[in-house]
């Protein structure tokens, strides 16, 4: 049992930069798509069911690689580094914004960075390098790999964090009742669960087989927001 | 229903392209319809309503080397509830050679109320092979709420992933027409470009739901939501 460990990694708290992200809320709000927390409720739903299943599935299929390695010492550093590489190019063709590409490997690489000092491992230097770093989901399966927790709670932790990063800055950015908010986090969580659960289920698929949901608001809009001099978060 | 239509475009040597195999079965019939250049262009003609619930169509197409091919339809696809509640079927699977083209450029798909469609497109393109291909998808006819859809689309160059995306409407996913994915906009669609020659366009914005995003690759997509098929069209017109 890691309990403690499985806290640590999702905790809004751990240093790993996330709160700079509004997931596409703060261009939502700009664009007068979401006003209140009836907005909100229709952005997380969104949220939960486009970019959760992809980014749960590439989390629980990291780890669940990387876990394997842990596990098999004796395999050759190449053999790991093709699943992993693959993971990358699969979810870089899922990612066409190329600003949602470089939030995701700049998340990446905060999380990286949080990780390897929290838990050192050899895992994390099995990930492609690529110069703005790896994927986020990516990092995060390594590191719940790394931290001991299973590939459940990974895709559990991916999923939550698709929830929570919007739902606190939506506090920022509308002013809403943090306690309507968290409210509304909890009427989620069961769909939550279930996004989590379907995600680790398919982490022993070829990444090709992965989700593949795409929102096109989500890329229109964080091309948009990229455009903008002056915001709040940086995506 | 289940049809099967096959396209096999060849170069015939004097820089044009000739048509090696033209196949079709009901519903989906196909017509030759040369325009005087060095492009063949087939025109699918639906000759039934649909696809409707229980239809599994599919199509392939082939573009041999130095081929340049360019496939329309006559009219927008509806696809339809069948009378149990089958989820209806149209698979793509193309192959383009080096130095050959494809333009895929049919109408719209729509997602009529009670239909459960699946439109699944695979495309590989060999390294020095172009591509253009639009998809449009419309929820639901005039004044009706569109039945569930997915439409998914995956393309390979050179042996590496390019694009993968699936795109799922209808009321059986939470959030579909909410903020996050169409933000209440009835018509969505993208147009790709694949062009080993052109160096990838930067993203711009095109208009306040469409932008043009360069891919990881010698592509670029155009991604748009509209509030009707005319509008969308004037962001994907290729």
């Amino acid at each position: 049992m890691h309990r403690t460990a499985y806290l640590l990694l999702a905790d809004g708290r751990f240093p790993s930069g996330g709160h700079a992200h509004s997931s596409g809320l703060e261009a939502a709000v700009a664009a007068g798509r979401v006003t209140d927390l009836a907005g909100l409720e229709a952005f997380l739903h969104g949220r939960l069911s486009y970019a959760a299943p992809v980014t749960a599935a590439f989390t629980a299929a990291t780890h669940l690689t990387a876990a394997r390695m842990g596990r098999a010492p004796s395999s050759t550093e190449s053999d790991v580094k093709v699943p992993f590489l693959s993971l990358d190019r699969e979810l870089e063709a899922r990612t066409v914004s190329p600003a949602l590409r470089l939030a995701s490997r700049r998340q990446g690489r905060a999380l990286l960075r949080a990780g390897r000092n929290t838990w050192p491992s050899e895992l994390y230097g099995q990930l492609p390098k690529h110069p703005d770093g790896p994927h986020q989901p990516l990092a995060l399966g390594v590191t719940a790999a790394a931290a001991g927790l299973s590939t459940e709670e990974s895709a559990q932790i991916a999923a939550y964090g698709v929830l929570t990063g919007p739902a606190s800055a939506a506090v920022r950015l509308l002013g809403l009742d943090p306690y309507q908010v968290q409210h509304l986090l909890a009427r989620m969580a069961g769909a939550c669960d279930e996004i989590a659960a379907a995600a680790a289920a398919v982490a022993h698929k070829s990444p090709q087989e992965l989700p593949a949901h795409a929102a096109p608001l989500a890329d229109i809009s964080a091309e948009l927001h990229a455009t903008w001099e002056v915001r709040l978060f940086a995506s | 229903m289940r049809a099967l239509a096959r396209i096999v475009a060849e170069a015939d040597g004097r820089g044009g392209t000739r048509l090696a195999r033209l196949r079709g079965e009901p519903p989906l019939q196909l017509r030759h319809t040369p325009d005087g250049s060095a492009t063949a262009t087939v025109h699918l003609i639906g000759s039934a309503a649909g696809p409707l619930g229980g239809d599994d169509l599919r199509i392939e197409i082939e573009v041999g080397e130095g081929a340049s091919l360019c496939v329309r339809s006559v009219a927008a696809s509806i696809a339809l509830p069948g009378r149990d509640g089958t989820p209806s079927r149209t698979t793509v699977v193309a192959t383009v050679a080096a130095g050959g083209e494809l333009r895929w450029l049919p109408e719209q798909l729509v997602a009529a109320a009670g239909c459960r469609h699946q439109a699944t497109s695979t495309v590989e393109l060999a390294g020095g092979a172009r591509l253009l291909w639009r998809e449009e998808l419309i929820c639901g006819r005039h004044d009706e709420r569109p039945g569930d859809a997915v439409v998914s689309t995956s393309v390979d160059y050179g042996g590496a992933p390019l694009l993968r995306q699936s795109l799922t409407i209808g009321p059986g996913t939470p959030g579909w027409d909410g903020p996050a994915v169409l933000g209440g906009a009835r018509a969505t669609g993208s147009l790709l470009l694949v062009d080993p020659a052109a160096a990838p366009a930067p993203p711009s914005v095109l208009g306040a739901t469409a932008v043009r995003m360069p891919l990881t690759g010698p592509a670029t997509l155009v991604s748009a939501t509209a509030p009707d098929a005319h509008v969308l069209r004037g962001y994907l017109d290729a």
